[in-house]
């Protein structure tokens, strides 16, 4: 019937050439979906290798000296204490200098400047600073704080961390910021508050918890980096509190341990690298769940 | 009438007076805000322009010794103070480009499943493992390459690509030389594993900014998934992978522990994708603990960051402007 009211209507006129040619189609289909299966099959798989690999040597080689004992020559039995508390010292400075200046350009960007010539800048600065090469970030602080102050120190090291905390920080502020309906701000200003008042006691309080997932995400990406540290804090083996000697830190005492051809110290490596792991995954759940939540 | 005016003075006046005060107060505290806001702002800009300029100064004294033949040359020999960014230029954009080769299409398998084919149910866990991807430290992904990739690579892939590929006319020179595990190839694998979670995570991103009516129109025609994607998402979203590709090719060229671990370290261009090479960021890392202050090496390398820097730079400036319309609206 079809047929003779569009004898040009190619499928009508065909059944098999229609029929081959849906099967080719729905075929071509599949096969793209079960190469995108098998991709997505292989990102999973190279996760719970590392994973895997991690608690495979870590855990084999964790156990209470780790945590107790200093970083001892080859041999003789030691931990990774020091390490730990340089990493988790200068971590902290790092993101104590890092946040402030941060939640103070994402408020800028998003309560002040906005659209701004000044602003698209800043924000395009904050990008490129946001995916610079780290170690860069090292050579420049090295520069201006190592050279200048006649050796490697603990602060230089946190600098450094504090600067890659830095547009993390402005990211997720300026994008909390932006979520937050202008009619809260409105009612706020109704109410004859000053803008500052605005924004210190509601528009933060109430973008809190994605500002705090910021915070948390820039804490687990700094906890992890090596390169920045090498030029600036560049470890220690003996045991110093001091912020302005060189300093220890987990990443670099793993990237030491694990080029050495000792197998204890390798084995601590391994131990470093599964604490850090857990840390920064760790606290990434946290601040996903915590965004989530919201 | 002097006294009229005190009398009034002393009694219009506090209301006023605690008025101006309460609003001048507002006035100093929202002056003084705006003020460390602007400045904090300022201040990241600045920190930019000092990261550019005390890389170019403190590489300064080599461009100065070398010229320009300082990006070009291959040489690199601390014995007789010659060095030349060449090789590591080099050995920086191949593993680059290499690492983007293996990671868009499955970046793309990824972001389609997410998209398109997973189940409401697996959608979060799923783009959560890929987003626990891509924070996993550098430094884990260099031990993992070095000791679980560089023996496969050295024992079972590379002896299997040299006995297949490495036969045929023209690939026997992208393959050949001995299965050390480490090389070119490797670093670019680990590298392609790392920009992975990023290129996805945006293609996911962008792929989900395509308005439902377009692509229902499609499946309305009858298109099949695969023909929406091609003919409906894709060209949709084309700036904007590109752009997420960008972003994912500016981290693959910084990134220094992970290709330290596994790239062989050698300063001479190989022919071979199998053979040792090394890159501006493994350069940096491991011969700087080797240079003495105001030597010519530690400005060499100061150099070879700035080169970096100004490589990033453009191609990080170039993906925020290709992903910046999509993103945005």
């Amino acid at each position: 019937m079809s047929a003779t009211l569009h004898p040009a209507s190619g499928p009508a006129k065909d059944m098999r050439v229609a029929a081959a040619l849906g099967r080719r189609r729905r075929a071509t289909s599949h096969l793209v979906k079960f190469a995108c299966y098998g991709a997505t099959a292989v990102g999973l798989l190279l996760l719970l290798s590392i994973l895997g690999t991690l608690f495979w040597n870590g855990f084999a080689a964790l156990n209470l000296r780790v945590f107790t004992d200093m970083t001892r020559p080859p041999g003789s039995e030691g931990g990774l204490l020091n390490p730990i508390i340089g990493s988790l010292i200068q971590t902290g400075i790092g993101t104590a200098i890092g946040t402030p200046i941060g939640l103070l350009v994402g408020t800028y960007l998003a309560e002040y400047a906005k659209n701004s010539p000044l602003a698209n800048a800043v924000r395009f600065v904050s990008d490129i600073l946001l995916s610079a090469p780290s170690i860069l970030i090292g050579l420049f602080v090295y520069q201006i704080l190592v050279v200048p102050f006649g050796g490697f120190s603990g602060w230089a090291g946190s600098v450094a961390l504090a600067i890659i905390v830095i547009p993390i920080v402005v990211r997720t502020t300026e994008d909390m910021l932006r979520l937050l309906p202008d009619t809260l701000r409105e009612a706020v200003i109704g109410l004859g508050a000053p803008k500052w008042k605005m924004i210190t006691l509601v528009c933060w309080r109430a973008a809190a918890s994605g500002i705090v997932t910021g915070v948390l995400l820039a804490v687990a990406r700094v906890a992890g980096e090596t390169a920045p540290l090498l030029f600036t804090s560049l470890g220690n083996l003996n045991w110093s509190l001091s912020l302005s000697a060189p300093m220890s830190s987990l990443p670099i005492t793993i990237f030491a341990y694990a080029g050495s051809p000792y197998q204890d110290w390798i084995a601590l490596a391994w131990a470093g690298a599964l604490i850090i792991t857990l840390g920064v995954l760790g606290l990434n759940i946290v601040a996903r769940s915590l965004l989530r939540r919201k | 009438m002097q006294q009229a005016a005190t009398l009034s003075a002393q009694t219009a006046p506090p209301p006023t007076h605690e008025l101006r005060r309460g609003r001048s107060s507002g006035a100093l505290g929202d002056a003084i805000f705006a003020a460390a806001c602007r400045s904090a702002g300022v201040l990241v800009l600045l920190l930019l322009g000092a990261i550019i300029l005390e890389l170019f100064l403190g590489g300064l004294q080599a461009f100065r010794t070398f010229g320009p033949g300082f990006v070009t040359s291959t040489e690199w020999d601390p014995v007789q103070e010659v060095f030349g960014a060449g090789v590591s230029i080099y050995g920086t954009i191949v593993t680059a480009v290499l690492a983007l080769i293996m990671a868009v299409p499955l970046a793309f398998g990824v972001a389609f499943y997410l998209t398109e084919l997973a189940p409401a149910w697996l959608k979060r866990p799923v783009g959560t493992a890929v987003e626990l991807l891509a924070a996993v430290p550098s430094i884990i992904y260099g031990m993992w390459g070095f000791f679980l990739i560089v023996p496969f690579m050295s024992t079972t892939l590379q002896p299997f690509i040299i006995d297949t590929l490495g036969t045929l006319p023209v690939l026997e020179n992208l393959f050949a030389g001995p299965p050390f595990g480490t090389g070119i190839f490797t670093a670019a694998l680990i590298l392609a594993i790392m920009v992975l979670p990023f290129i996805a995570a945006t293609m996911r991103d962008v792929f989900e900014t395509v308005p439902p009516v377009y692509k229902e129109s499609a499946y309305g025609l009858g298109c099949t998934q695969w023909e929406v994607v091609r003919s409906v998402v894709l060209p949709y979203t084309r700036v904007s992978v590109v752009g997420g590709i960008m972003l994912g090719l500016g981290r693959a060229l910084g990134e220094t522990m992970a290709v330290t671990f596994v790239i062989g370290n050698a300063n001479r261009i190989s022919t071979s994708l199998f053979g040792p090479g090394n890159t501006i960021a493994s350069v940096v890392a491991l011969e700087f603990g080797e240079s003495e202050l105001g030597s010519l090496k530690l400005s060499a390398l100061l150099g070879l960051g700035f080169i970096l820097f100004v490589i990033s730079f453009i191609v990080l400036a170039a993906s925020r402007f290709l992903l910046r319309q999509r993103l945005k609206a």
